[in-house]
């Protein structure tokens, strides 16, 4: 065997050749670019001149109040969409030398955001409730973070779980009845992760053990969780509305200094105990599973399991585990449906654990990523409700319909070719 | 994800067991004697028979529910231990009751007075499975295909909301009317699911997750449409006028029943994808792509045009459901006029094991338990909701053969037994 080793050839300039490289895409600057010419229609030249654009940015429960803001409609868009531009201009100038964008159309976004909100408000005498609107964001994210982190766990080990939806509502039918019971909110956040598990044991015994394709399995319990509830809602929980239906509010309490601080602090340290585990459970997710021999296992199966198996670790029985604990997970963040006292009625959950499930992909199955897609969702959900209630100029069907359309270019290839575990939906062996 | 979800795999078993135990058996029987075990072996392992011991499986354990729920049962469950007979007695007569009124809702009302309205319950079966078999046919052909559509429900309402357009704003023609409202409906339902098959084919885009989003985006765009004179066109609910008499899908049994001529059109439908997908070139593109999407593409096949074709198909498909549910059965559109049928399909089409005829039937049974809890509601105060357990709980026993093959001690699949004594 006489195999030599060549060094790859340059040409005279000592460069790797032209055809070597791959083609430049244009794709994003394009985007930016339209996205920035439609904002500057829409945006600077729809607005009346002269309107004012109030933004609240501190509400009375803080010490430090904060006047609002009153800023001229259309400079400040114009302004923003300027800035826009630049960041368009800067697109086109990473791409075409070859350099990464980074953190670029994240800014363009928040840029553009802006310019929206500015716009949506001109004229409005009741104006802008910022603190309002990252309390109600951080609401509607709660139970999708929690449903996204569950799907991550599913998935990271190769199990697909579309039963989240399920998992959610059986977490919320149990706290209700639970704390309704006891009288004790606490017992309920005990109880509902225990639903969700049970929905999980399904899911994980269908799909392991009788290796019923994953995406079946997990509709058809969205459908059963979904059918039980509804019954035993319009039967016992009808029967006797104030024994079972009537749950304690669950209390929320400020964190010292840290709810002190200005806009922020409302929103994110003065929240119940859910929201507090929440963060908790972000973080010991996101470093267990990055940074722990747990966490390489669980990728491991979740990644190439007959490798996983060679090595000695126990593929279906690490997806048990990691499907009955991603399901207590969304189990529990089902009670934060009704944590505010409300009573249990019937599809509570509302397609949230589909929601959850596009998080999780936006986050790219990590638990923060998953954290920030479900914060977005969570903002547009109460951006909708907020515009709503303070007359917006563009009707509140097409608003809604905004995290769905962005969802859909988010996989399609906006962020770029998104990879699922290479194992997901796979029975083994 | 590109499994089969009519083909849930038995391994580990070599083809070769089943012919040993064949011949394991003695030679010395009689050819009538061999015969009848042989039959009785192919019905013991059959697909018909755990379809059949599902339903019964779902049946009993929906029955335990009522009967959890049901008061009189628990007023005498306080007192099990002194006369366990009461609780039972209970426990049978509102189970029974539940299953006859809901059989008298869905099939056939014994205690009707005239024919016409003891028939009317089959009819209103038929009607309620109209646009289940249209919306499950497509349903099927994708999963036979590899494609997991959850869509259905958005192109269901998309195409409703075409079938609408057209029969509010045009005024033609007796049948041209009611045939371009139909065709509308093929073409945007096609569309909508055609987008979904698009971004499979360009970006990759997992279609479960694109037909979530687009089940969410028509929901909304209907909404927004209903506040719009495009569809509202006066009036002040959300609600669109009903559609024009030329428009209207004629009765087939006159003015006393809803049964309306879009049930044979589903009939026809399902014929004219059993001949597409057993016995068409295209149709045999599909489910190569299905089987073996490399292999597929390999041979040959443009994989990415096959997932373009199978989304539209069932998108016309699911339009021309919601065209049914509007101009044959609702005249008028709302937000909520498709209802569930969308996820009701997914069901039908799983446990027809997405086969045309296999489609057929299980609309017809889900059409009965939807027609048919009315009845039971307002007769053994059982509620609807009971359909929706009956459904996944099927489904459930459907998917995994071997589950239900051991509850009722029957052998497997491959002809080995689980329990002595079977057949033995």
């Amino acid at each position: 065997m006489s195999s030599q080793l060549t060094a790859p050839r340059l040409n005279p300039e000592g460069l790797l050749d032209e055809r070597a490289m791959a083609p430049i895409s244009w794709r994003t600057p394009i985007i930016l670019g339209v996205v920035s010419i439609i904002g500057l229609l829409a945006f600077v030249l729809f607005t009346p001149p002269g309107s004012i654009s109030r933004i609240v940015v501190s509400n009375s429960a803080t010490t430090l109040q904060i006047d609002p803001l009153h800023l001229p409609s259309q400079g400040s868009a114009l302004f923003l969409v300027v800035v826009a531009f630049g960041l368009t201009g800067l697109a086109f100038w990473a791409t075409l030398n070859r350099r990464k964008l980074g953190a670029i159309p994240i800014v363009f976004g928040i840029v553009m955001l802006f310019a929206f909100l500015i716009w949506a408000v001109a004229g409005n005498t009741g104006g802008l409730p910022l603190p309002l609107l990252l309390s109600t964001t951080i609401t509607a994210a709660v139970p999708l973070v929690f449903g996204a982190l569950a799907g991550v766990l599913c998935e990271r080990s190769g199990i697909i779980n579309i039963a989240i939806e399920g998992q959610l509502l059986a977490g919320a039918f149990l706290a209700v009845v639970v704390s309704s019971a006891t009288r004790n909110p606490y017992l309920g956040l005990i109880a509902a992760p225990i639903a969700g598990a049970l929905v999980g044991l399904l899911l994980a015994v269908f799909s392991i053990k009788y290796r019923v394709d994953q995406i079946i399995v997990g509709v058809v319990l969205n459908v059963l969780v979904l059918g039980l509830t509804n019954y035993l809602f319009s039967t016992v929980l009808t029967q006797n509305p104030q024994g079972l239906n009537n749950p304690p509010r669950t209390p929320a309490f400020a964190i010292p200094l840290l709810s002190e601080i200005p806009v922020l602090g409302p929103a994110l340290f003065n929240q119940t105990v859910i929201v507090y585990v929440m963060y908790v459970v972000v973080a010991v997710l996101q470093v267990m599973l990055f940074r722990s021999r747990w966490g390489l296992r669980v990728r491991a199966v979740g990644e190439h399991p007959k490798a996983a198996d060679t090595v000695g670790i126990k593929v279906n029985r690490t997806r048990y585990r990691n499907v009955v604990l991603g399901s207590a997970i969304a189990g529990f963040g089902g009670a934060a449906f009704v944590s505010a006292a409300l009573p249990f009625t019937k599809e509570v959950s509302a397609g949230r654990g589909y929601i959850a499930l596009a998080a999780m992909i936006l986050g790219r199955w990590s638990p923060t990523g998953a954290l920030a897609a479900a914060l977005l969702f969570g903002f547009a959900d109460s951006l909708n409700r907020v515009l709503g209630n303070i007359g917006s100029p563009v009707p509140y069907e097409l608003l809604a319909m905004l995290p769905y359309l962005a969802t859909i270019f988010a996989v399609a290839g906006l962020v770029g070719r998104i990879r699922p575990p290479a194992a997901e939906g796979k029975p083994y062996p | 994800m590109s499994q089969q979800p009519e083909s849930p795999r038995t391994p580990e078993v070599p083809e070769t067991d089943a012919e040993a135990g064949g011949r394991a058996q003695p030679d010395t029987m009689r050819p009538d004697e061999r015969w009848l075990r042989e039959w009785m072996r192919g019905v013991l392992t059959s697909n018909w028979l755990v379809t059949l011991l599902a339903i019964v499986a779902a049946l009993v354990i929906s029955g335990v529910l009522i009967a959890i729920a049901d008061e009189d049962v628990r007023d005498a469950a306080t007192y099990f231990f002194a006369r366990p007979l009461d609780t039972l007695a209970a426990a049978w007569n509102s189970v029974a009751g539940a299953y006859t009124s809901l059989f008298r809702g869905a099939v056939f009302d014994f205690q009707a007075p005239t024919l016409a309205r003891a028939i009317r319950p089959i009819t209103e079966t038929m009607v309620a499975a109209t646009p289940l078999i249209f919306a499950a046919l497509g349903l099927g052909m994708g999963f036979r295909s590899g494609l997991f559509n959850i869509g259905a429900q958005g192109q269901v309402l998309m195409g409703a909301a075409a079938a609408t357009y057209v029969g509010i704003t045009w005024s033609l023609p007796v049948v041209v009317h009611v045939v371009l409202a139909v065709i509308a409906a093929m073409v945007v339902g096609g569309l909508w699911a055609g987008i979904a098959g698009f971004l499979k084919a360009r970006t990759g885009a997992s279609e479960v997750i694109v037909t979530i989003m687009l089940n969410w985006i028509a929901i909304w765009l209907i909404t927004y449409l209903l506040t719009t004179t495009v569809l509202r066109q006066g009036g002040s609910r959300p609600i669109s006028p009903a559609v024009g008499e030329n428009a209207r899908l004629p009765l087939m049994l006159g003015d006393g029943f809803r049964l309306h001529w879009g049930f044979l059109l589903a009939l026809a439908a399902a014929a004219l994808v059993w001949w597409l997908m057993e016995r068409s070139t295209i149709g045999f593109k599909f489910r190569a792509v299905g089987a073996n999407m490399d292999a597929a593409r390999t041979a040959g096949i443009n994989v990415n045009l096959i997932f373009v074709f199978v989304m539209v198909s069932a998108g016309i498909l699911a339009g021309l459901g919601g065209a049914s549910q509007i101009l044959g059965t609702d005249k008028t559109l709302q937000a909520g006029s498709a209802g569930s049928i969308g996820f009701d399909a997914i069901t039908v089409a799983l446990l027809g094991r997405s086969r045309p005829l296999g489609t057929v039937l299980a609309a017809l049974l889900f059409g009965a338990l939807r027609a048919g809890s009315p009845l039971m509601q307002t007769v053994s105060n059982t509620p609807i909701d009971i359909v929706l357990v009956i459904q996944a709980v099927i489904v459930l026993f459907i998917a995994a053969p071997p589950l239900v093959r051991s509850m009722f001690f029957l052998p497997s699949a491959d002809g080995r037994r689980r329990v002595k004594g079977v057949a033995a």
